[in-house]
C-alpha cells in the first residue's frame, strides 16, 4: 500500500482545483456543478464547501446524479442504487462533473448520457480528483485533475474520506 | 440488491428483504419519472409481451408505461382479438410468442395459477399481472409504497381492507405484504363476502362493521364491489351495500383521527366510496396510481438482471 496523497496535500490539491475551476470564469450564473454518485460526492461537497467560501455571498447550483440506470453493464449484476438530487434545468448552463477517479472512463460517458435528460447544457468539463493515466476504455478526458498517476490493472485506488472511512488520504493498493 | 425469485408469481413467495428492495428501487425510478425526460436506457435489450387474458385499463397502462420509461421493447396482447378465440392453448400461444425472442412476459389471466403454470414450463421471466383470486403482486407493493411514502414505514401500521375479501386478488396479495413488513391487518365488510377461516389462516382481524374498522385503523384500503358478481346473492342490493359498507364524508368526519383512503380502482362512486371522499385530501387513490408506474419499473428492472445477458 503506498500513500498518493496525505491528508495535507488532499486539502492542497481540492483548493487548486477549486482555483482552477474559477479562474476563467467572470459569473458564476450559469454554473453547475454535479457530482456522481456514490463516490463522487463526498469530494464535489468539498469542492462546493471551498468554491462557495471564495465567491460568497454568491453560491454555486449543485447536483447529484446516480448513473446507475445508465450504466453499460447493468445486466452483469445489479448495483446499489443512490439518491439523484437535481432539482434544476441545466439547460444552457455551464456544468462541471465531479468525480473522485476517472480510471476507463465509462462512468463518465454514462454520467453524460444521464445528464442529459436535464437539459441541454452549453458545455460540460469534467474534474477528477485522480486520474489512472493510459487505462480509459472509452476516449474521455479530464479538464481538471488533483493529480495524474501511472498504475497498472490489478492496481486500486483507493479514496478515504473523514466522514466515511474516519480518515482522509489516497492511497494505492 | 438482488431478489430471491426469478419471476414475481405473487407476494407469498417473496421475502420481506425481497419487499424492501422492491419499495427502495421504486424510491430511485419516481425520482426519474420526475425529471424533463422521464425514460432510462436500462432495459434497451429487453422484450417484453404484456398478455392480458383479462380486461384491466390501469395496470397494462401502468405496465407499458413502466416498460417504455426503460425503454425495453413492448408487444400487446389482448385475448379477444387474437388467435385465442380460434382456440389456441395459453402455452401454445405463449411459446409461440417467446420463439420471437421475448424475455419477459407479464401476464394476467382469469383463472388463479395461471402464471405459476407458465413459470415451470417456459424461460422468460414472469410477471403476475392479476390472477384470478389468487394475487395481484404489483397492485399490494404499489399500495405499501403510498403508504410508506405517507407514513415512512409500514411496521405496526393499521391496515383496515374492507369490502369484498372473498373474490378479490388485491386483498390476498395486501394481506401477505402487510403481514411480511409487519402492519397489522384487518379485514371488513359483509359476513357473506369473508372467507370464514381468514382469521386463523392469517392471524388478522376480522370485523364486520364499518364503523369499527374505520376507528381501529390509520388506513382504509377499500375494494371495488364486483358488480359483476351481482348475481351470486352475496348481498340484496347495491344500495344496501352502500348505506352498510358505503364511506360517506359524514362518517370520515365523525371519527377520532384522520384516516387514509386508498383504493385500486375502478371506483363505483356511490356504492363503496362517495365522491366527496374519493376526491378529498385524505384519499391517495391518484398517488397510488402514480406510484403503480414507479414501483412495476422497480419489478422489471430487478427480474431483468437475472436474464442472461449478451455473452451468455
Amino acid at each position: 500500500m503506498k500513500t498518493i496523497l496525505t491528508e495535507e496535500q488532499l486539502d492542497i490539491t481540492i483548493l487548486r482545483l477549486c482555483h482552477q475551476l474559477l479562474e476563467n470564469r467572470l459569473q458564476f450564473d450559469d454554473l453547475v456543478l454535479i457530482g456522481i454518485q456514490p463516490r463522487g460526492i463526498f469530494f464535489s461537497d468539498r469542492i462546493v464547501n471551498q468554491i462557495n467560501l471564495q465567491i460568497a455571498p454568491q453560491k454555486i447550483t449543485y447536483g447529484k446524479l446516480d448513473i446507475t440506470f445508465y450504466r453499460d453493464d447493468v445486466r452483469q449484476g445489479l448495483h446499489t442504487l443512490n439518491q439523484t438530487d437535481i432539482p434544476f434545468s441545466i439547460e444552457n448552463k455551464s456544468v462541471i462533473l465531479v468525480d473522485d477517479v476517472l480510471y476507463t472512463g465509462r462512468t463518465v460517458r454514462a454520467a453524460m448520457d444521464a445528464l442529459l435528460a436535464f437539459g441541454r447544457p452549453a458545455k460540460v468539463e469534467l474534474c477528477v480528483l485522480i486520474d489512472r493515466r493510459f487505462s480509459r476504455e472509452v476516449p474521455i478526458q479530464a479538464d481538471y485533475a488533483g493529480k495524474s498517476i501511472d498504475t497498472i490493472i490489478t492496481q486500486k485506488v483507493k479514496v478515504l474520506w473523514k466522514e466515511r472511512d474516519g480518515k482522509e488520504e489516497v492511497v494505492l493498493l | 440488491m438482488q431478489l430471491s425469485t426469478k419471476h414475481l408469481l405473487g407476494i407469498k413467495d417473496l421475502q420481506a428483504s425481497d419487499i424492501q428492495t422492491i419499495l427502495d428501487t421504486a424510491t430511485q425510478f419516481k425520482e426519474v419519472l420526475q425529471r424533463p425526460i422521464k425514460k432510462v436506457p436500462t432495459l434497451r435489450d429487453v422484450t417484453i409481451v404484456n398478455l392480458f387474458y383479462e380486461n384491466s385499463t390501469r395496470t397494462r397502462i401502468s405496465f407499458e408505461l413502466a416498460e417504455k420509461r426503460l425503454s425495453a421493447d413492448t408487444i400487446n396482447f389482448t385475448a379477444s382479438n387474437s388467435s385465442v378465440s380460434k382456440g389456441e392453448s395459453l402455452l401454445d400461444t405463449v411459446n409461440n410468442i417467446l420463439s420471437m425472442k421475448v424475455d419477459m412476459v407479464v401476464m394476467r389471466h382469469s383463472a388463479s395459477g395461471a402464471p405459476h403454470f407458465l413459470a415451470k414450463h417456459i424461460p422468460a421471466a414472469i410477471v403476475n399481472a392479476g390472477d384470478g383470486i389468487n394475487e395481484h403482486p404489483t397492485q399490494a407493493l404499489l399500495d405499501a409504497f403510498s403508504i410508506r411514502e405517507k407514513f415512512g414505514s409500514l411496521e405496526g401500521k393499521k391496515c383496515a381492507i374492507i369490502g369484498d375479501i372473498m373474490h378479490s386478488r388485491v386483498a390476498l396479495s395486501n394481506i401477505y405484504l402487510l403481514k411480511k413488513m409487519g402492519a397489522e391487518v384487518m379485514v371488513a365488510g359483509p359476513p357473506t363476502l369473508i372467507p370464514v377461516h381468514i382469521r386463523e389462516a392469517f392471524d388478522i382481524r376480522v370485523e364486520y362493521n364499518l364503523r369499527k374498522a374505520l376507528e381501529w385503523c390509520d388506513v382504509a384500503n377499500v375494494l371495488r364491489v364486483q358488480i359483476e358478481r351481482q348475481n351470486q346473492v352475496l348481498f340484496s342490493s347495491l344500495r344496501e351495500y352502500s348505506l352498510a359498507y358505503g364511506i360517506n364524508r359524514k362518517m370520515l368526519d365523525s371519527l377520532s383521527k384522520e384516516i387514509v383512503i386508498m383504493h385500486p380502482g375502478p371506483i363505483n362512486r356511490g356504492v363503496e366510496l362517495d365522491s366527496d371522499v374519493a376526491d378529498s385530501k385524505q384519499s391517495i387513490i391518484l398517488q397510488q396510481v402514480e406510484n403503480g408506474v414507479a414501483v412495476r419499473m422497480a419489478v422489471l428492472y430487478l427480474l431483468a438482471e437475472k436474464q442472461p445477458t449478451f455473452n451468455a
